[in-house]
């Protein structure tokens, strides 16, 4: 495929974005991306059709919700090639996952004197979980930090690791450096200090082909409004024999056996983990999603990406006293560049592009130890999906050049 | 909403050469405000004798809204009574939500340069950080 092949490739799809067809420059893909029509169709049929609250219900169109869930946790299988789609369990978001797992895993495996490794470049929803379940249980958290170039070396990790670590966390892609974590790599280190690997894939799920068999990862999180699909849909995948032994996190309706006033026996996998009426239509809509990035397919998604990194890398670097965070190579940014602007605060540099219609985000991201790591208090973050066009990254660098002037300070 | 009508020149100004930027000798009071939506902290530092703020000033970083509007702040609240101090910062905060009548905004000054945030949900905490901080000080100050 050439690039006039791809650009028009690009062009179409882009069409199918009701939100993208406005006057802007959507650039803040990592915190959330837009919604092609299919998958919009998708729910609306759902709800149209077929909905009823399912797991329950006998009569057929009860039925039909249920398959529509299954069906929805096959394709997500499928998806990352978990073993078997009682592995992946739906939950509202990454956060949510993160949640489930640290409270749920480290209720019955961490102990006094213990040590979880928690890499510094975590959002807080990768860092709070763990951190408060380390207190609760008198363990010891670990910081694993990566080099100025945003990359884990093996010294490193060597150095986080003991017989007293119970389980490493780790994002596969960081959301403020954009740096690709080697997580085979790191897991089979993991896995030879004797001990566990969650995996935070919210960026990465939705960016590249993540194989959970071929990493080897023991749990991967995600969310689903980050990769074209619904807002509220999630995924936590674990492996069988790890979420077997886990205990509940929610308790409630759906997840049980039976019930009685004296004796209870929870619901085999994966309804263990999912109390209470579930997000079906969110479910069809993630189905949607992974349909629609398998039609694209990742050459497409990957190529564009790069050719939008590249450029905007390159155009902020021929900017007078804007830093760019992390890696100065652009082969190191998945998507993400994060920045800084010299003199001005990066909500106003987010406000001033705001203005012009350009949308990128401003602040912590959520990342807040990185930034002390960093040595940053906040930073300026561009993030794109494939539907982005050459044409968007030139007007964001148009009008970033703009800002330190409009400010009142020398260009 | 115009550029020019949100980072006006008083804005910019007060951002690039703030007169009360820097912590003040023997502060009576101070207090650190913090701004959760992006971890901006400023310290505010008060004087108060027989009950009129004799001096101030504040330090820390954020963005030109911010940084703006405590220097400003700081500015009219420097030879005013506490509770004239306050009632300003109830008139500001008022304005930010866009419940302030004319009157109340004529008596902010050059705080009232800052009207047009009320139109900017995101922009809000920025605004009035400084102000906000410097009501729970005098409200602490009176228990």
């Amino acid at each position: 495929m050439n690039d006039t092949e791809l650009k028009n490739l690009v062009t179409e799809y882009r069409k199918q974005f009701p939100v993208l067809q406005q006057d802007i420059a959507y650039l803040d893909n990592a915190a959330t991306t837009q919604k092609p029509v299919s998958v919009l169709d998708a729910m609306r049929k759902y709800y149209e059709e077929d909905n009823a609250n399912p797991l329950r219900g006998v009569y057929d169109l009860s039925e039909r919700a249920t398959r529509a869930y299954e069906d929805a946790r096959v394709k997500t299988a499928q998806f990352i090639n978990a073993a078997a789609p009682e592995e992946i369990i739906f939950v509202r978001n990454a956060s949510e996952a993160l949640n489930l797992l640290a409270y749920s895993w480290c209720e019955d495996n961490l102990s006094e004197g213990d040590e979880l490794v928690v890499s510094v470049m975590e959002h807080h929803s990768d860092f709070l979980p763990w951190k408060y379940m380390a207190e609760k249980k008198g363990a010891k958290l670990v910081k694993l930090e990566p080099d100025e170039t945003g990359a884990v070396t093996d010294e490193a990790l060597a150095k986080c690791l003991s017989e007293k670590t119970k389980l490493v966390a780790i994002t596969q892609v960081s959301n403020v450096l954009g740096r690709v974590n080697d997580i085979k790599h790191i897991a089979e280190k993991v896995h030879a200090a004797g001990a566990l690997i969650s995996v935070d894939g919210a960026q990465s799920v939705p960016h590249m082909k993540v194989d959970v068999r071929d990493l080897d990862c023991d749990f991967l999180s995600f969310s689903g409004h980050k990769m074209f699909g619904p807002m509220g849909i999630g995924v936590l995948y674990g492996k069988r024999e790890h979420l077997e032994k886990m205990r509940p996190f929610l308790y409630g309706g759906e997840m049980i056996a039976t019930v009685h006033w004296d004796r209870v026996t929870y619901a085999e996998l994966p309804h263990k983990f999912e109390a209470g009426t579930v997000n079906v239509g969110g479910a069809v809509g993630l189905s949607a999603a992974i349909d629609f990035i398998n039609q694209v397919g990742w050459g497409i998604i990957e190529s564009q990406e790069e050719i939008l990194t590249k450029r905007a890398i390159a155009g902020i670097k021929n900017i007078d006293k804007i830093r760019i965070i992390g890696s100065q190579n652009e082969a190191d940014h998945k998507g993400i560049v994060t920045f800084c602007v010299e003199d001005v605060h990066p909500h106003d540099v987010a406000d001033i592009l705001g203005r012009s219609g350009v949308c990128i985000r401003a602040g912590h991201h959520c990342a807040q130890p990185l930034m002390d790591h960093l040595g940053v208090k906040s930073t300026c973050r561009a993030s794109f999906a494939f539907y982005n066009t050459e044409e968007e990254v030139d007007r964001f660098l148009a009008e970033l050049s703009k800002v330190r002037g409009l400010l009142g300070y020398g260009l | 909403m115009d550029f020019k009508t949100f980072y006006n020149e008083v804005v910019t100004d007060h951002n690039m050469h703030p007169l009360h930027k820097h912590a003040i000798e023997n502060p009576d009071i101070e207090m650190e405000g913090v701004n959760p939506s992006c971890g901006d902290e400023i310290t505010v530092q008060l004087k108060v004798q027989d009950g009129i703020i004799t001096d101030g000033g504040f330090i820390g970083d954020g963005c030109a809204i911010s940084q703006a509007s405590a220097d400003i702040m700081i500015d009219m609240v420097i030879g005013a009574k506490v509770e004239d101090a306050q009632h300003l910062a109830g008139n500001f905060i008022k304005m930010i939500k866009g419940e302030a009548t004319p009157e109340e905004i004529d008596e902010l000054g050059e705080a009232g340069a800052l009207s047009d945030i009320s139109h900017m949900p995101a922009r809000v905490k920025c605004a009035v950080l400084g102000w906000h901080t410097v009501d729970e000080m005098i409200k602490g100050m009176n228990k």
